[in-house]
């Protein structure tokens, strides 16, 4: 399959991008998503708006309470600690189980939250963490949670002509563990189910995120939460209970 | 054995183009002018054509005019003939096939066009289930059929009196799943027609060009002269490239109706949804032991779903009438029946895969094996050394008639089970017995019949019979041996392996060897590479000419050295009065033969240093290579992952060619059988749609997935082949579903689960467990 004949746009910055994307263009970074559905003519866009060469989106900044990646960092600058990992090392063994490395050269965090795929490891994970997506549009700036931003299956609160610019991590206390598992039927496949886990004793917080569901993650503020109920039939059921159980052992 | 003749673990030939990227394939060939074709296929199982809206550029079945149907018929009795049609006309009976072929500048392009055709279609009933399909058909697939079936056989006996008296009685289903083969490089073709030669060129991905031509030959009408069929390197094929492809006789009625080279390169999503489709058989089977695990005698009553047309030249009946024959596995027993059906669904033909019914076979067999065990609480292994042929009984007929060559099968599973460690298996089970991460030990073993000839192949009736195999072997004036043979390396290494066996017979240093083949143009004939059989065929068929072109070389150079050609011997590229340091260079007395023919005495045999020699085994039933697999796996039953944590073959191929070859062919062979064992399915919905049509949901194994691998050889030489060789290509690829699904089955078996359907996925894992809990 190829895909349908397209133009190609390569904006400098974030408000060249925002014109375009106003004008009926498709972003594209990773197009590790976009790739295939181009090819496979799901979507038949008249224009791709190639993002990665716009610097703002490559910016990544700190500040003593949060890390700011810009929405083109690639999962494998995280996985190699190219850029801050404000967990300490727990951003980085999600990067490093993202499909295969070849994916991860060029799959963006931006891109994989836009894209919203449930079992795409940085909604979850991002959710977990109590992560902000920083949007930028016509009318100027914004900021969204990502527990409200990403809505449901492959659906997010970001408008057609707007852009996800930075994801914004909060950094945690140096008492904090983390734990994430997930369930894929091998090695690089999306999974099926996952758990994540999180516990700040000194914030006192506590969060748990499912993932791979038909929908957005759920998150919830503690580690014992009765997810009984997620999942579509009594397999996956189990394989989501599973999966936070075990994320929840990983904290130990 | 010499250092680089049959024996010989040498470096793969062909490896220097490969690992370097430097391979040609069909798709890295332009011809000037070269148009590009997309096809629309049908996206419904079943349907009438009630019109097809196409613009220019686009043909459909009316536009073909004089093609002809793909034809795969049998003589068996009773079978039915299904037509193909190249582009479909009348009705639709698959998902994906071909309707228009739409050409372009660009595939791209021509894709546009394809999205432009508008399809009117009435659907019909989908026939998608192969056992309602035979006992209640809410279609009809072949509607002047009156029902579904292609082929229905019996190989009959009496069990009445087993089934009453047997200590052990065991029945089950066994399922397993329609598979996709998965070579690397897809099918393509590019092709022209010469209008100086008056010949069509075809450039395809193929394992069997000869069969191709056959075939092309009887649907375009024309003779098989005007037709040269040419495969250059080949990325896999493992049966699929053997089948000959409605688009390979478009693609040959387009280039010469438009006077330009046409192209058509599959993509994964077509070969997925539509042509490379595999393996699916159902088996309602009983088995019956007496009390110390011996057989008895095993009933069957076996489906394959043969999908919606016969395929050209192996025909819809090939695996069913495959299982009657080789139920029986390596095992004695004394009584036998089994009743066969080929049936027919809307869904793509099923194509011989590597090891075509025998994984299917050896799952059933050897599941039933394992069930008689824990009847009897009788360790796996023993219970097949009870029953399996003794190496004192070689060669053996066995129930079926089958003729087993040679081999020690019992030593085959005393070598695994000590391999694999049996008692530290059991005692760790027991440390673990409460944990949700379960181990389990499983063995298979099997014997492939291979490189089976005239005698086997005549009765089936089908569209190709091998007889003789041939090799034209000429020594170029520079002393560089050329070795012609019809059959095609997809793979195998032939390049390096016919190399070595032309060093054994002829002295003559393997990179002096170029290998010719692939091509109809320049290679005798040859039904091709299949059913493990070059090794054997062409290898003996090389072995022949080499034979005969020593015979002229040891002639020429009597003469040019004086002395008697009973007194020379061939080594070293040269040839030599042993003893002395009197000889000649092959390059030498090839020199004096072409370059300077006045040095010979006028009494010279003239037939030169050419010849084409035909070779076929004393004993055409086939050799009976033979193997025995044992794993060690892990089960999580929460989750229903299964890890393989050890595995084992043990396998005889006779004497081996190239070992590092063979070694090859049984990993490559394991992965793939892991894959069916754990992950390749091709699921259809209600309405016949295949439901993995992308990688993302067809799952194949990758390396993460294929465990290492221990081998161990052993060599019974086969006592009608010419040097003791056997078929060994499939092997790897038969036994290990058996073995992974005995040893999940031997992990789960304290918690009341066997599972009889492959692959064992985590939802029939996890669910089965649910089941056994309520």
């Amino acid at each position: 399959m190829k895909a349908c004949a397209f133009d190609y746009a390569r904006p400098k910055d974030v408000s060249e991008a925002l014109k375009l994307l106003g004008e009926g263009g498709k972003a594209a970074a990773g197009t590790q998503s976009l790739g295939p559905m181009l090819n496979l003519r799901v979507i038949q866009p008249p224009l791709l708006v190639d993002l990665r060469f716009i610097p703002e989106l490559k910016d990544v900044s700190g500040k003593s309470e949060y890390t700011m990646l810009g929405a083109c960092v690639t999962h494998a600058q995280i996985e190699d600690g190219r850029v801050p990992d404000p967990t300490g090392g727990f951003m980085r063994e999600v990067a490093s189980n993202i499909a295969y490395r070849a994916v991860r050269n060029r799959g963006t965090i931006g891109g994989s939250l836009v894209h919203a795929d449930p079992a795409a490891d940085w909604p979850s994970a991002l959710t977990l963490l109590g992560a902000t997506a920083l949007i930028a549009g016509p009318g100027g700036r914004r900021e969204v949670g990502l527990e409200r931003f990403i809505t449901g299956l492959f659906e997010v609160d970001l408008k057609e002509n707007e852009l996800l610019v930075a994801v914004r991590i909060p950094k945690r206390s140096k008492a904090a563990r983390f734990g994430y598992w997930k369930f894929c039927r091998k090695a690089g496949e999306f999974p099926q189910a996952i758990g994540g886990a999180l516990t700040d004793p000194e914030r006192k917080e506590s969060r748990t995120v499912v993932g791979a569901l038909g929908g957005a993650p759920r998150l919830f503020l503690d580690l014992n939460p009765d997810v009984s109920s997620l999942g579509k039939d009594a397999y996956d059921k189990q394989l989501h209970a599973v999966a936070l159980k075990r994320a929840v052992e990983k904290l130990k | 054995m010499t250092q680089k003749g049959v024996g010989a673990r040498l470096p793969r030939k062909e490896d220097k183009r490969f690992l370097r990227g430097q391979g040609e394939f069909v798709a890295n060939i332009r011809l000037a002018g070269m148009l590009d074709v997309a096809f629309v296929r049908s996206p419904m199982a079943h349907a009438r054509i009630k019109g097809i809206k196409k613009l220019p550029g686009v043909f459909s079945a009316e536009d073909l005019k004089g093609v002809q149907p793909i034809r795969a018929n049998s003589s068996l009795k009773g079978f039915k003939s299904s037509e193909q049609p190249v582009l479909a006309s009348g009705k639709v009976r698959q998902v994906g096939e071909l309707v228009a072929m739409c050409v372009a500048a660009t595939r791209a392009e021509a894709e546009d066009l394809a999205d432009q055709v508008e399809l009117d279609l009435e659907e019909l009933p989908a026939v998608v289930d192969m056992i309602e399909a035979r006992t209640k058909p809410p279609a009809f697939v072949h509607d002047e059929w009156g029902d579904n079936i292609f082929l229905e056989s019996l190989v009959d006996d009496d069990l009445s009196a087993l089934e009453k008296n047997s200590f052990v009685k065991i029945r089950r289903t066994i399922r397993t799943a329609r598979q996709h083969m998965s070579p690397m490089e897809g099918r393509g073709v590019v092709c022209e027609w010469n209008k100086r030669l008056g010949q069509l060129v075809m450039h395809t991905a193929a394992q069997m060009p000869h069969i191709n031509r056959a075939g092309l030959a009887e649907c375009l009408g024309i003779d098989q002269g005007a037709i040269r069929v040419i495969a250059p390197d080949v990325g896999g094929g493992f049966g699929y490239k053997g089948i000959l492809l409605p688009e390979e006789v478009c693609l040959a009625w387009l280039c010469r109706h438009l006077g330009r080279p046409t192209r058509w390169i599959e993509d994964r999503r077509e070969q997925l949804s539509a042509n490379a489709n595999c393996r699916e058989h159902h088996y309602d089977i009983s088995m019956y032991a007496d009390a110390k695990g011996r057989l008895l005698g095993i009933d069957c009553e076996a489906t394959v779903d043969s999908g919606a047309y016969s395929s050209y030249p192996f025909s819809a009946c090939l695996e069913a009438a495959q299982v009657s024959s080789i139920l029986p596995g390596p095992y004695k027993m004394e009584r036998y029946r089994c009743r066969t059906w080929s049936v027919a669904t809307n869904k793509a033909p099923i194509l011989p895969y590597r090891g075509v019914a025998r994984t299917g076979v050896c799952f059933a067999l050897e599941l039933m094996v394992d069930a008689v065990a824990r009847e009897l609480k009788m360790e796996p292994h023993e219970v097949r050394l009870a029953n399996l042929v003794q190496p004192g009984e070689m060669p053996y007929n066995n129930i079926t008639k089958k003729h087993f060559d040679s081999g020690d099968y019992p030593e085959a599973v005393r070598r695994a089970a000590k391999l694999i460690g049996v008692e530290e298996i059991r005692s760790l089970q027991r440390q673990n017995k409460d944990s949700t991460r379960r181990i389990g030990l499983g063995f298979a073993i099997f014997c492939e019949q291979a490189a089976h000839g005239t005698s086997v192949y005549h009765g089936w009736g089908i569209p190709m019979v091998p007889g003789h195999e041939q090799c034209a072997a000429r020594l170029t004036p520079d002393g560089v041996l050329e070795l012609r043979i019809g059959a095609h390396s997809h793979g195998q290494g032939m390049e390096t392996t016919m190399a070595q066996v032309a060093n054994t017979v002829l002295g003559v240093d393997p990179d002096n060897v170029r290998l010719i083949h692939g091509d109809t143009g320049v290679t005798p004939y040859s039904t091709g590479t299949w059913g493990s059989r070059s090794m054997v065929m062409s290898g003996g068929a090389v072995a022949t000419a080499c034979d005969v072109i020593a015979g002229r070389v040891k002639a020429i150079a009597a003469k040019l050295l004086e002395v008697s050609a009973q007194d020379l011997i061939l080594e070293n590229n040269s040839v030599k009065i042993p003893g002395t340091d009197r000889g000649l260079s092959l390059s030498e007395v090839a020199h004096v033969w072409y370059r300077k023919p006045q040095l010979l005495p006028a009494d010279i045999d003239p037939a030169g240093l050419e010849a084409t020699a035909g070779y076929k085994a004393k004993v055409d039933t086939g050799t009976f290579s033979y193997a025995c697999h044992a794993t060690k796996v892990a089960v999580d039953t929460e989750t229903g992952a299964v890890e393989i944590l050890d595995y084992v073959v043990v396998e005889d191929g006779g004497v081996l060619v190239n070992p590092m070859i063979v070694d090859g062919q049984v990993y490559g062979g394991t992965a793939q059988g892991v894959g069916t064992a754990l992950y390749e399915e091709m699921p259809f919905d209600a309405q016949g749609q295949p439901l993995a049509t992308t990688l993302a949901d067809y799952l194949l194994p990758s390396a993460t997935e294929v465990p290492s691998i221990r081998v161990d050889h052993m060599e019974t030489p086969s006592p009608y082949t010419r040097f003791g060789q056997k078929g060994i290509g499939e092997g790897g690829a038969i036994a290990p579903p058996a073995a992974i699904a005995n040893a999940v089955n031997d992990a789960l078996a304290p918690l009341g689960v066997e599972i009889t359907e492959s692959p064992l996925t985590p939802r029939r894992i996890v669910e089965a467990l649910m089941k056994a809990r309520k």
